[in-house]
């Protein structure tokens, strides 16, 4: 897993709550045996017609700057439990999904790739929408060492809540399989004590 | 104080905590299959690691398979792809696998129960949401990322934080043609599809213990479908009696010993939950849903309602778009052009009996497509030898092979651009059945009678 290092980026804003895991990346294209390349399929029948076209007004074809920040409405990643979601979203770039409300399952996937969560109040996450419409280029930073998200107009300032384990994963990009792979000697006493 | 029934289970699978962190959880019992499994074994080949606990896992291939044909050899390149993956992956590291034509085969939250693997007080993990279909049992069941069966077929561990608990409590006796079904449309409608969000809910009260087991596993199954990480059932009488000679259950008296510890599984009196909803069972009628996420559903007679609890007006707008429908309306009578009957919520044989005793000696109406997918090999053997097979034939619905099939249209099962079907699985998501399908997910019956009648129809009036 790569470390997760201070950004700073414009958004990408998709208004839209419950997002599920089958828009993110729909089941047709989860028949892959590896982990690369799910990016192409992101959000793949919003981005695409039924004929393969670009369907001009989806946000991921109206913009044309590189964002590592998905700004999404409440309730992202619910539905199916497929990691091929994360690993999409972050094939395309993104580094940090940004919501008031996420799903659990979701949650743990994307941590286990390196993909951070942000959650912030459902009234900042509005008041964020609304300003895009208006100043879509606002860049905005995410500091996980200091757990804040703000923008550089310094109007929103938001600190976010995470797990201190979780963060030391991420800062130092050490995986959860790590850690356990360590204490199977532990494991093995456990086994022997039941 | 007391522990709940889930406390219980989760406590005794504790190994160890991580100070300000996770907890690292024991899992008895591992499920797997094509689709989410192969980037996991990826994982452990490139550590040189092999399966630590490899009878703790079973392999079945589901998600992907055809459901014509299934002696052939797989058409579609990349299922098959995946499927091979899987039977390779599986030799190597020394895992049962029920693959296609295998008499245990099947969508792995029917075989786990129906073969006697799922059993009281376990933990079971499978890289597949629907795995809290397994609480129906009193075990702690919940869906896991590929990463995280990478973990499990390593270790046997995950790392977990403990959710919090919820009780949903359903008194009272449930009215003529409400079924499991409805009973889990309706909790989800009342509480959102985000509702049960960090909770572990156990369900109680009489109309929960009055249900067969088939009909806990499809309240169980929907746990998912209001975001919660599981739904759990303190086991009883009907839960040992299930069990009693299935394939992998004890034998003799390591059977009585064990009910004698499955007893003691359920939530002590002084117990405390973090959260307690109530409903009266009389309430429930037979339900639908008309939107594109589970929590939007109505009962059966009902009208579209101008909006829905967690769904704000923009997303609510859009999903009523999708499906091609208005406030106000009504989805009884509305033309349908599939009706699906499968999944792992409703294609146990239990679901097949009360579909085939509504539609015996009956025609489906010519303007629908009808599938009736079987649950596993064992489900469809059953169906077969009880008659059910022939009378679905007749009726003009097409009985199949087993799969999951298009509750996630992954294989050729799809319902095209814009069709209607009503179909006994758990998600209506946008797309979810095909690109542009439109899903009402309703009971068995609810499918049944309204592929008789080529339009939604209600139970209790139109049969
Ligand atoms: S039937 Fe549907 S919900 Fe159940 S395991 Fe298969 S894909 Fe998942």
């Amino acid at each position: 897993m790569e470390k997760f290092k201070k950004l700073n980026s414009k958004l990408t804003p998709l208004n839209i709550e419950n997002v599920d895991t089958d828009q993110i990346i729909p089941a047709r294209f989860l028949k892959a045996v590896t982990r690369e390349g799910f990016g192409d399929n992101l959000f793949r029948d919003w981005r695409y017609d039924n004929h393969d076209n670009l369907i001009d007004d989806f946000i991921l074809n109206k913009i044309d700057f590189n964002s590592q920040i998905l700004l999404a409405g409440r309730n992202f990643g619910c539905g199916s439990s497929r990691e091929h979601a994360a690993w999409s979203i972050y094939d395309y770039g993104f580094r940090v999904v940004v919501s008031s409300f996420f799903a659990d399952i979701f949650k743990n996937n994307a941590l286990n790739n390196g993909l951070l969560v942000v959650q912030i109040r459902q009234n900042i996450l509005d008041e964020i929408f609304n300003k895009l419409i208006k100043y879509p280029s606002l860049t905005f930073n995410v500091d996980l060492n200091d757990q804040k998200f703000y923008s550089d107009d310094g109007v929103f300032e938001e600190n976010f809540e995470i797990n201190e384990y979780n963060k030391t994963c991420l800062l130092n990009g050490f995986e959860n399989i790590d850690y356990l792979l360590n204490i199977k000697e532990k494991i093995v006493k456990y086994e022997e004590e039941k | 104080m007391g522990k709940t029934l889930f406390e219980k289970v989760w406590d005794e699978h504790v190994v160890d905590s991580i100070d300000k962190g996770p907890s690292i959880l024991y899992i008895d019992k591992h499920l797997i299959h094509e689709v989410t499994s192969p980037q996991a074994f990826n994982g452990l080949n490139n550590r040189k690691i092999k399966v630590f606990r490899p009878e703790k896992t079973v392999a079945t291939a589901d998600h992907n398979v055809p459901t014509l044909n299934q002696h052939l050899p797989i058409k579609e390149e990349l299922s098959r792809n995946q499927v091979d993956t899987l039977t390779k992956n599986c030799k190597e590291h020394n895992i049962n696998l029920y693959g296609l034509g295998h008499k245990y085969q099947g969508i792995v939250h029917v075989i786990g129960p129906e073969l006697g693997i799922t059993q009281p007080g376990m933990t079971i993990v499978c890289g597949d949401s629907h795995t809290s279909t397994h609480g129906a049992f009193g075990s702690i069941a919940f869906g896991i990322g590929t990463s995280e069966v990478e973990m499990v077929l390593s270790t046997q561990c995950l790392l977990q934080y403990k959710p919090k608990t919820m009780l949903i409590e359903i008194e009272g006796d449930l009215r003529e043609g409400v079924y499991s079904k409805d009973i889990i449309l309706y909790i989800i409608s009342k509480i959102s599809a985000s509702g049960g969000t960090g909770y572990f809910v156990e369900y109680a009260g009489s109309a929960i213990t009055s249900l067969s087991m088939e009909s806990r596993m499809t309240i169980c199954n929907m746990s998912i479908e209001m975001g919660a990480r599981g739904g759990i059932i303190a086991p009883d009488k009907k839960t040992f009696e299930y069990l009693k000679n299935k394939e992998f259950s004890p034998k003799g008296n390591d059977f009585y010993k064990a009910i004698n510890k499955w007893k003691n599984l359920k939530t002590d009196v002084d117990a405390k939950y973090d959260k307690v909803i109530k409903f009266n069972a009389e309430e429930i009628e037979p339900m639908i849903t008309y939107g594109t996420n589970p929590g939007m559903g109505i009962k059966i007679n009902e009208t579209i309602p101008s909006s829905a609890i967690n769904n704000s007006d923009e997303s609510f707008k859009k999903s009523l778009e999708y499906m091609g429908l208005n406030s106000g309306e009504k989805l009884l009578n509305k033309k349908i052009d599939y009706v699906f009957i499968g999944s792992c919520t409703n294609s146990r044989i239990e679901d097949l009996r009360v579909a085939a005793n509504i539609i015996k000696g009956k025609k489906i109406a010519d303007n629908v497509n009808a599938w009736v997918i079987p649950g596993s090999k064992s489900v469809e053997k059953i169906a077969i030898k009880e008659g059910l097979s022939k009378i679905f034939d007749e009726a003009g619905f097409e009985f199949r092979q087993p799969g999951c099939s298009a509750c996630l249209a992954m294989n050729e099962d799809k319902i095209p651009t814009s069709k209607y079907c009503v179909s006994t699985s758990n998600r209506n998501f946008e797309g979810r059945q095909g690109p542009g399908s439109r899903t009402f997910l309703a009971s068995p019956v609810t499918a049944a009678i309204s592929a008789l009648n080529g339009y939604v129809s209600d139970i209790r009036k139109d049969n």
